[in-house]
């Protein structure tokens, strides 16, 4: 038999090096520098809540997925962004069972990768804010040691860890809110000040989203139109009542960066569309700044994110462009 | 529509046809107050005697019921009852009767009760429409009553008040706030499926000689 001269093949016919693996273990390389910051402020506890909220993600997905669903990593970016939330000194297993709930709850109940509506991550965070709200606001300080325990990592499980010797701490936002103190826009921005493990280092953060955005693994309409929506908002509003923290201190605290940055733009749950990534960010920051400033909590950047997550089909609908040689102007045939 | 016996009557509806883990009927109930088993217990033993108080009264009067005006007799027979049992609870049970709050009058408009009178109490005599009542009011009963074990443990880490899990138990707040009845009855749902699907491939589905391939009527 002789093989045909011509191969004909569906499109696409030019294939680009990038895949969902080499895309998602390129996120995962890109918040080394963030664990590294974390565990350098919050010694050992950081690596193990890190590491425990990866186990529980990635193995809910062996048990539940659909086999060999590991090696495209994303199971690993969830794991690692929903530790990257968490307080240092949270008992470790309730970092296990956000793990378990981002995957189970947040991906596979909607069909794996790819169908899920809100960010995983987000949505193991949420649960565990819902279920242990005392658990999850406990900010302990950056410890003496490296190998000190930031918090009791090892109570029991379904036990309540014991806080007797630890000493707690507040968020910046949290002092701002509560007790009308600021902190020094240094700090922030090198991440020298209580919060989650990843919510801190400002700096690591930027450097790992400019080396996605670098090699367009994430959108950077959506963290620009974030932070431009933030910045304008809240020192509009600094303008007319300079109780309310300025500018800087809105962007370089919380959550903003880490949510920004690796949260919003996830490709499943972010617009496809580019004038429907910059109103995502334009929401996102008017949800976040309305949060933070009169809302019951310190910190609205999951909730905002998750709700814009929410309108996501809609933004894309639209937002859809014009297709070349139709409409405006031109005359029905 | 088949004939079915009278047992078929009374078993149908605690399992096959639950109305609210097969047939997702009376959701709201099973969603809103299902926070503690005691509420469920509450909840379950209401809308049982409603259902099989309204049940018997529609059975006795369906000669004299006019069909135009059926749903709002039905209604006004299901009201009668509600108002014996929130009057009840409200002398017996009174902390109950709080929690349950407006939860109880709603009972009136249960689709699970109405559909009951609608497809079962007005077409038999009062025997089969006991039974039918019975087993349905036991299906919603225990339902619920699993909704709420499941988010008074995790949620209180007790079970009707008494602690289980000792004293250092944490808590899982979620399970006794609203999404924790949809995480519940998403959960239950989800196990239901996925054992239906399981005992659906071990029924094998007869195949016609054109390929065509039909589903096994599930042996009753």
């Amino acid at each position: 038999m002789d093989r045909p001269r011509f191969e004909l093949t569906a499109s696409p016919h030019i294939k680009g090096p990038d895949s969902t693996p080499r895309i998602m273990w390129s996120v995962v390389g890109s918040l080394v520098p963030v664990v590294v910051a974390a565990s350098w402020y919050f010694g050992v506890s950081a690596l193990l809540v890190i590491t425990v909220a990866t186990l529980g993600a990635v193995g809910t997905e062996r048990v539940l997925g659909p086999g060999g669903t590991l090696r495209d990593g994303s199971a690993a970016i969830t794991g690692l962004l929903l530790g990257l939330t968490l307080p240092a000194g949270i008992p470790l297993w309730m970092a296990l069972l956000g793990g378990i709930i981002a995957i189970g709850l947040g991906k596979m109940v909607f069909g794996g990768l790819g169908q899920n509506v809100f960010n995983p991550a987000l949505i193991g965070r949420a649960f565990l804010q819902a279920a242990f709200p005392e658990g999850l606001t406990t900010w302990p300080p950056a410890p003496e040691r490296w190998f000190q325990l930031a918090g009791d990592n090892f109570a029991l499980p379904f036990m309540s860890p014991d806080l007797e010797p630890f000493v707690t701490g507040a968020t910046p936002l949290g002092q701002m809110k509560f007790e009308g103190i600021g902190t020094a826009p240094l700090d922030l921005f090198l991440g020298a000040t209580g919060g989650s493990l990843g919510e801190t280092a400002a700096v690591a953060i930027l450097l790992g989203g400019a080396y996605l955005a670098l090699k367009k693994y994430l959108d950077w309409r959506i963290p620009v139109s974030i932070f431009a929506t933030v910045a304008l908002l809240s020192q509009t509003v600094h303008w007319i009542s300079p109780e309310y923290p300025g500018a800087v201190f809105m962007l370089f605290s919380g959550g903003l960066m880490l949510g920004a940055v690796y949260m919003a733009t996830d490709m499943v749950t972010s617009p496809t569309t580019p004038k429907g990534a910059w109103l995502y960010g334009l929401g996102i920051g008017a949800l976040v700044v309305l949060i933070r400033l009169w809302g019951g909590l310190p910190e609205g950047v999951m909730y905002a994110i998750l709700l814009m997550n929410a309108m996501v089909p809609f933004i894309n609908r639209a937002t859809q462009p014009r297709v070349f040689g139709t409409g405006r102007g031109v005359a029905a045939p | 529509m088949k004939a079915t016996t009278p047992r078929q009557d009374l078993v149908r509806g605690i399992w096959k046809e639950n109305p609210v883990l097969i047939q997702l009927l009376g959701l709201c109930p099973a969603l809103a107050v299902t926070n503690s088993v005691e509420n469920s217990l509450a909840m379950g033993l209401a809308t049982f005697f409603v259902l099989l108080g309204s049940s018997v009264l529609v059975s006795l009067l369906k000669k004299w019921i006019p069909k135009e005006v059926r749903i709002s007799a039905y209604i006004l027979i299901i009201a009668t009852f509600v108002t014996i049992a929130d009057l009840v609870l409200n002398a017996v049970v009174p902390e109950i009767h709080k929690a349950l709050g407006a939860f109880i009058a709603l009972i009136v408009v249960n689709c699970m009760i109405l559909g009951r009178q609608e497809a079962f109490a007005s077409k038999y005599p009062v025997g089969r429409a006991v039974l039918d009542a019975a087993g349905t009011g036991a299906g919603f009963l225990i339902a619920l009553v699993i909704m709420g074990s499941v988010r008074e443990l995790l949620g209180n880490g007790s079970f009707l008040g008494v602690p289980v899990f000792g004293p250092d138990f944490e808590p899982w707040i979620i399970m006794i706030l609203p999404p924790g009845g949809f995480f519940t009855l998403g959960f239950i749902l989800l196990g239901f499926g996925w054992w239906k699907e399981r005992k659906a491939q071990q029924v094998r589905p007869r195949r016609w000689p054109h390929g065509v391939t039909t589903e096994v009527e599930e042996a009753a």
